[in-house]
């Protein structure tokens, strides 16, 4: 059975449709790469899963269990983390403060702490008391990855990590990637850097304008075929 | 009197003021709510104050301690049921529903007590006076404004050493971030009005064993509450606590100058210090 999964999931801005109709399918410690153009609902598809955007009920299953419409806070105890767009850390918060925050109001038991976090990020214990917006585009980025593993999710939702950052800094935070897999958590990376996605991960979905118009093995899709699905052009 | 003494009553009395505005402060500075209900709540405390001291006999502060905990459900209650469906984008929904329960709530005391003013009795300590070097001050005052402060560390304490805190902090920086975190927004709301109303019960016990009070009362209370607030900046809990003692001070200033100068010269002591800083003394952001 798959972790998580959406059937015929749409969403909708208003009278704007975002999706149409996406079938994704995610399991046990995979990774899962969503690449697409700006406006391809790759965001969308997150917000859709973590409940920031509404969801028909079982549009989205996490465990077999309906989660689609649920509120994000409910979606969240259930195990599923979102390292969000633009990192979203708050402001008010000292860095230490943003990763606690991340296992706000649960006993968590897992791999990640505080210590695990400072390890796989040794930077961010330098700066933990450091308001968390005052740090460098990748060091937010760190900690708003560690902020999500706080709770020690079963499934990772991470939204344009690399936006805005230098090839370097892409680079350093890729490489905690595989840390993050092996202590057993599944992931859906959304990326614009098609580079980087297809290096972690096991299967591809490229999305147009609201729809998947590829899956497969990053092994075995030729660049032809992400360059048709990319821009839409007739497979 | 003296200047010294002049301005020593003025501080002690800036404490009350302050007492009004940290509930308004703390809501405030947490989900953008400017409640306008807010000096009857605090009159609203008085009187249920008034009624566990005359029902059961007790003490106002025993009636203070049971009250505090009843306040807190009832603040609990008015922010997850009422008030958190005004909040939003636009900001007039909860000025108009706040203005409304005002008016429901002065009618509802005059109702139920009339219009016949009422006071906590205060016994000894209200009339008590202790002699501080050159100044000699009420005991009343005293711990109205010792109240004052610890109530404002002890909500400083909440927010930057508890996780209820950090999540206070976190929903007012995002609320929809927050709620990825887990944390329920609409929960903390409603928390965190339960805490003002805490505060309100304590502000409603020194209101009533200072000076007489009637339902018709809590709207000159919240203009009190309102610019020791905003000389103080807006979010900011020690500013508000300077806001109470600039207002204080200037009233008793005042007073002493010509008695009817007392409300009068709080008000422009609070237009004069808008005029230099616009946005307070100490405005959230510009720590």
């Amino acid at each position: 059975m798959a972790l998580l999964e959406t059937h015929d999931l749409t969403a909708f801005y208003g009278d704007f449709q975002a999706l149409f109709g996406l079938d994704i399918t995610l399991h046990d410690g995979e990774t899962v790469a969503i690449i697409g153009a700006n406006g391809a609902g790759k965001t969308t598809l997150m917000r859709a899963i973590c409940g920031v955007v509404r969801a028909v009920a079982e549009a989205v299953t996490f465990k077999g269990e309906a989660i689609g419409g649920l509120a994000p806070d409910e979606i969240m105890a259930r195990g599923i983390a979102m390292v969000p767009e633009g990192r979203r850390l708050f402001p008010s918060l000292s860095v230490e403060e943003n990763l606690l925050i991340g296992a706000h109001g649960r006993k968590v038991v897992g791999h990640w702490s505080l210590d695990t976090v400072y390890g796989l990020f040794p930077i961010l214990k330098e700066r933990r008391r450091h308001p968390g917006t005052a740090l460098s585009g990748g060091q937010q980025q760190m900690v708003a990855i560690g902020r999500a593993l706080m709770s020690n999710p079963s499934v990772l939702l991470c939204d344009e990590i690399s936006l805005g950052l230098a090839p370097v800094v892409i680079r350093d935070i890729y490489e905690a990637v595989p840390q993050i897999k092996a202590a057993g958590a599944a992931m859906i990376v959304v990326e614009q850097d098609i580079g980087q996605a297809l290096k972690v991960a096991d299967r591809v979905y490229c999305m147009t304008e609201g729809r998947v118009t590829l899956e497969g093995d990053p092994q075995e899709i030729s660049r032809e075929a992400i360059h048709d699905a990319y821009f839409g052009a007739a497979a | 009197m003296s200047v010294l003494d002049t301005v020593v009553q003025g501080v002690l009395l800036g404490g009350l003021y302050a007492l009004f505005a940290a509930g308004l402060s703390l809501v405030f500075g947490i989900m953008r709510l400017v409640n306008l209900a807010h000096g009857d709540l605090i009159i609203i405390a008085a009187y249920l104050i008034l009624l566990l001291v005359s029902l059961l006999g007790l003490n106002p502060f025993v009636a203070a301690l049971i009250a505090a905990p009843l306040m807190f459900c009832a603040g609990w209650l008015l922010q997850f049921h009422v008030l958190n469906r005004t909040l939003g984008e636009d900001i007039l929904p909860p000025l108009l529903v706040t203005f409304g329960l005002s008016i429901v709530l002065q009618n509802a005391l005059l109702e139920g007590f009339s219009a016949d003013s009422q006071r906590l009795p205060s016994e000894g300590i209200g009339t008590a006076s202790i002699g501080l070097g050159p100044v000699t001050v009420g005991v009343l005052p005293l711990l109205t404004f010792a109240s004052a402060v610890i109530v404002i560390l002890a909500l400083n304490q909440v927010f930057y050493r508890t996780a209820l805190g950090r999540a206070f902090r976190a929903t007012s920086d995002d609320p929809v971030t927050a709620s990825l975190m887990g944390i329920k927004p609409q929960r903390i709301f409603a928390t965190a009005t339960a805490l003002a109303m805490v505060v309100v019960t304590i502000a409603g016990l020194y209101l009533g064993m200072r000076a007489n009070f009637d339902p018709s009362i809590g709207p000159a209370r919240l203009i009190y509450a309102f610019e020791a607030v905003i000389i103080g900046g807006l979010g900011s809990l020690w500013g508000t606590l300077a806001g109470g003692i600039i207002i204080g001070v200037a009233q008793t200033v005042g007073a002493s100058i010509n008695p009817e100068w007392q409300i009068l010269a709080g008000h422009v002591a609070f237009l004069a210090v808008l005029l230099v800083r616009p946005r307070g003394l100490f405005p959230k952001g510009a720590r």
